[in-house]
C-alpha cells in the first residue's frame, strides 16, 4: 500500500510548515473553507468513510459527531485531541506528532469545522516534551500563515488550539479521565450517560478523537470516502492503518499498512518486523496493548489486523499495539508485569477496580515466586469476573483482567508448574528454583 | 509515572511566583473558559520554576488561580510527575514496562541503581541524579527506553548507560 499517514515521515524538515504546503498541505483546508462545503457536508464524508476510532475502541468518528444537539443552547463545542498515548506497546502518536505536526493540525482544523468548535486541545501526555514543543512551533507557524486564529483563510470559521500537557496518569487516556483532568481535576472518569457529545468538558458538548484518528480525517476530506474505503479488508474495517510491533522481534516499529493486515504479515514480513529475534518460536502475541488479550502462536494464524478480525479471535485491536513473546518469556511473569501496570494505574474510584487490580498483581507475585498454592489460579479467574462486566465506571477494570485472564486460560500448565515445580516451565529460570 | 500516588506534600520555603512565571500564567489563562483549567498548566510552571512543587508553592497555584489549597493537593498528588520533594539535576526514569521489560528493562535498572549507589526514589548525596521506574514512555520499539529530564535515552544497554552516566557525572 502507498503510505499515507507516514508518507512525509522521514522527509527532510517534514515539520515545518514550507515543506507541508509544498506537498499540498492544507489544500483541504482552502477547499473547504473557501468552496462553500458545509460543516454536514464535511461530518456526511467522514461518516460515509466510516473512520473507525484509532484511539482503542474502533467508535465510527462521524457517527461519533452527529451526536452532537442541534442546538447548543448557547455552549460552545470542544474538540480534544487524544494525545495521551500511554498504552503499553503503542508508539505512533508519538511518531506522528514529532514528524508530521502539521498533518494533525489540519485534520483538527477540519474536525472543528464540521462540529462547530472554535476552541480545540490537544491533551498530550507529559512525558512528550518534544512532542509538545514541536506542536507548540507548528500552530505558532499555522497561526503565523492564517490556518489558526480569527476568520481563517478570509471565510468566517475561526480556531485556536492549544497544547494542554498532562503530567502522568494513563487514566486520562480514558476519554472522561480527560475530560475531568482538562478541566484541572484528578482525571477520574465519569459515569455514562451522559456521553461527552451531549455534555463534556465545562458541561459543553464535547468530541474526543485520537491524534491517529483526525490525521485519517484530513485524508478523506483530500481524497474522499470513496477512496478511503477501498484500502482494507471491507468496507467496515477500512483506511491505512498504523501498527505498533515491539517485544522479541528483529525489527520493532511502527508500520503503516492497509488495515486488515494479516498479523502473520506484520511479524515475519520483510518489509515489516522481518521474524523472531534469533529464530526463536512464539509464544503470545498481544494483539492490542496491554488492554488486550494475549493470543497463542495458534491464533494469530490468520488473523487479519482490524477491528472485527481480531474480535472474532477473541481479543481486541484496541490502539493497534502488538507485543510479541517468545518461548523462552514465562507467562506468570509477563501477565505479573501487566498487572503491576494496572495496579498502579487505576485511579481509585470504584471498588472492584481499586481493590482487584493489587490484588491480581499480589497473587501473580506469589505464584511467579514461588510461593503460590493451587488454589491461587483458580483465585485469579474469580478476582478478574468480579472486577469486570460493567461493574465500574470505566473499562479500565475491564482492561485489567485481560492479561491474567487470558494467560491463566490460554497457558494453565506454565502457572501450574510454577505451583508445583516452584520453578518457571520455561527460559533462564526453569532450572533454578525461583524461590527465595 | 513513579507509584507514590497520594503522598504528603513536603514543606518548603514560601513562594511567590517571578514575574516572568506571571506574564507565562497570564498567558496561559486566555486559552481556558475558566481558571480551575489551567491548574495543570500552572502546576508545570511551578514546576519549572523551582524543580519540585512544596507545600507552599502548591498553596501559590492555589492562591493565583483562586482555588482551595485542598483542590491543588489533591490534583497534584494524583499525578506522577509532579515533584513532591527535591529531585537530582538528573532524574533518571526507566521504564520497566511490558517491552522494556521483554528486552532487560530490570536489569539495566539494576545496574543503575548500583552504580550510583541510590534505591528508587533516592537522590545521590551530591544531588546530581535522582532514580525513578516508569511506565511504558512510549518507546517501545527502541526498548529498553529510558528518559533522563525531558530527553529520551533509546535503546539502551549496559555500555550506553554506562557512557550516559559518565558523561552526565563529569558535567558541572
Ligand atoms: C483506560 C483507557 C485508556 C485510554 N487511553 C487512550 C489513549 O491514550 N489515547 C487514545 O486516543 N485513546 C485512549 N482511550 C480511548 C478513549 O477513551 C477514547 O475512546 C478515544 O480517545 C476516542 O477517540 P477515537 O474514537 O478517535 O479513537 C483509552 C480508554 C481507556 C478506557
Ligand atoms: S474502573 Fe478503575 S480506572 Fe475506571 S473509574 Fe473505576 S477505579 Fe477508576
Ligand atoms: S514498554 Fe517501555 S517504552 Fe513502552
Amino acid at each position: 500500500m502507498e503510505k499515507v499517514l507516514t508518507a512525509r515521515i522521514g522527509k527532510k524538515d517534514s515539520r515545518s510548515i514550507d515543506t507541508y504546503l509544498a506537498d499540498g498541505g492544507y489544500t483541504g483546508v482552502k477547499r473547504v473553507l473557501t468552496s462553500g462545503m458545509t460543516p454536514e457536508q464535511v461530518i456526511e464524508e467522514v461518516k460515509k468513510a466510516n473512520v473507525r476510532g484509532r484511539g482503542g475502541a474502533g467508535f465510527s468518528a462521524g457517527v461519533k459527531w452527529g451526536f452532537l444537539p442541534k442546538d447548543t443552547k448557547g455552549k460552545p463545542i470542544y474538540l480534544f485531541c487524544n494525545a495521551d498515548e500511554s498504552e503499553p506497546g503503542t508508539f505512533k502518536d508519538r511518531l506522528l506528532m514529532e514528524n508530521d505536526p502539521h498533518q494533525l493540525i489540519e485534520g483538527m482544523i477540519l474536525a472543528s469545522y464540521a462540529i462547530r468548535c472554535r476552541n480545540a486541545y490537544i491533551y498530550i501526555r507529559g512525558e512528550f516534551y518534544d512532542g509538545a514543543r514541536i506542536l507548540e512551533r507548528a500552530i505558532g507557524e499555522a497561526y503565523a500563515k492564517g490556518y489558526l486564529g480569527e476568520k481563517i483563510l478570509g471565510s468566517r470559521f475561526s480556531l485556536d488550539i492549544t497544547v494542554h500537557r498532562g503530567a502522568g496518569a494513563y487514566i486520562c487516556g480514558e476519554e472522561t479521565g480527560l475530560i475531568e483532568s482538562i478541566e484541572g481535576k484528578r482525571g477520574q472518569p465519569r459515569i455514562k450517560p451522559p456521553f461527552p457529545a451531549v455534555s463534556g468538558a465545562f458541561a459543553a458538548p464535547t468530541i474526543v478523537n485520537n491524534v491517529e484518528t483526525l490525521c485519517c480525517v484530513k485524508h478523506v476530506i483530500d481524497r474522499g470516502a470513496e477512496w478511503f474505503l477501498k484500502i482494507g479488508r471491507n468496507e467496515k474495517n477500512a483506511g491505512p492503518k498504523l501498527f505498533c510491533i515491539s517485544g522479541h522481534v528483529n525489527r520493532p516499529g511502527v508500520y503503516e499498512a492497509a488495515m486488515g493486515l494479516p498479523l502473520k504479515d506484520l511479524i515475519f514480513g520483510a518489509e515489516y518486523a522481518q521474524g523472531m529475534k534469533g529464530g526463536k518460536k512464539i509464544k503470545a502475541v498481544i494483539p492490542g496493548g496491554a488492554s488486550a488479550p494475549m493470543l497463542t502462536a495458534a491464533e494469530i494464524d490468520d488473523c487479519p489486523l482490524d477491528f472485527d478480525g481480531v474480535a472474532a479471535k477473541g481479543s481486541m485491536l484496541g490502539s493497534a499495539a502488538i507485543v510479541v513473546i517468545n518461548e523462552d518469556a514465562c507467562i506468570v511473569d509477563v501477565a505479573k508485569n501487566l498487572s503491576k501496570f494496572f495496579s498502579h494505574e487505576s485511579c481509585g474510584q470504584c471498588t472492584p477496580c481499586r481493590e482487584g487490580t493489587p490484588w491480581l498483581y499480589k497473587v501473580l507475585t506469589r505464584i511467579e515466586a514461588g510461593q503460590g498454592r493451587m488454589e491461587d489460579i483458580d483465585l485469579l479467574a474469580r478476582i478478574c469476573n468480579q472486577m469486570a462486566n460493567g461493574m465500574t465506571i470505566c473499562v479500565f477494570a475491564d482492561a485489567a483482567i485481560a492479561p491474567p485472564l487470558s494467560s491463566v486460560t490460554k497457558f494453565r500448565a506454565e502457572y501450574e508448574h510454577h505451583v508445583t515445580q516452584k520453578r518457571c516451565l520455561v527460559g533462564a529460570r526453569a532450572a533454578e528454583l525461583v524461590t527465595v | 509515572m513513579s507509584h507514590t500516588r497520594y503522598r504528603v506534600m513536603e514543606a518548603g520555603e514560601a513562594r511567590r511566583f517571578p514575574p516572568e512565571a506571571m506574564a507565562r500564567i497570564e498567558k496561559i489563562l486566555t486559552r481556558y473558559p475558566t481558571k480551575q483549567a489551567a491548574l495543570l498548566p500552572v502546576l508545570w510552571v511551578a514546576q519549572e520554576t523551582w524543580g519540585w512543587i512544596s507545600k507552599e508553592a502548591g498553596e501559590e497555584v492555589a492562591r493565583v488561580l483562586d482555588l482551595p489549597p485542598s483542590h491543588v493537593d489533591g490534583v497534584l498528588t494524583f499525578y506522577t510527575m509532579y515533584n513532591l520533594r527535591p529531585v537530582g539535576k538528573h532524574l533518571l526514569q526507566v521504564c520497566t514496562s511490558i517491552s522494556c521489560h521483554l528486552n532487560g528493562a530490570e536489569s539495566l535498572l539494576e545496574r543503575c541503581g548500583k552504580r550510583l549507589g541510590i534505591g528508587l526514589e533516592e537522590t545521590t548525596a551530591d544531588g546530581k541524579f535522582t532514580l525513578v521506574e516508569v511506565e511504558c514512555i512510549a518507546g517501545c520499539d527502541r526498548a529498553p527506553s529510558m528518559m533522563v529530564n525531558d530527553q529520551y535515552f533509546e535503546p539502551m544497554d549496559a555500555g550506553k548507560l554506562d557512557a550516559l552516566l559518565d558523561r552526565l557525572s563529569r558535567e558541572a
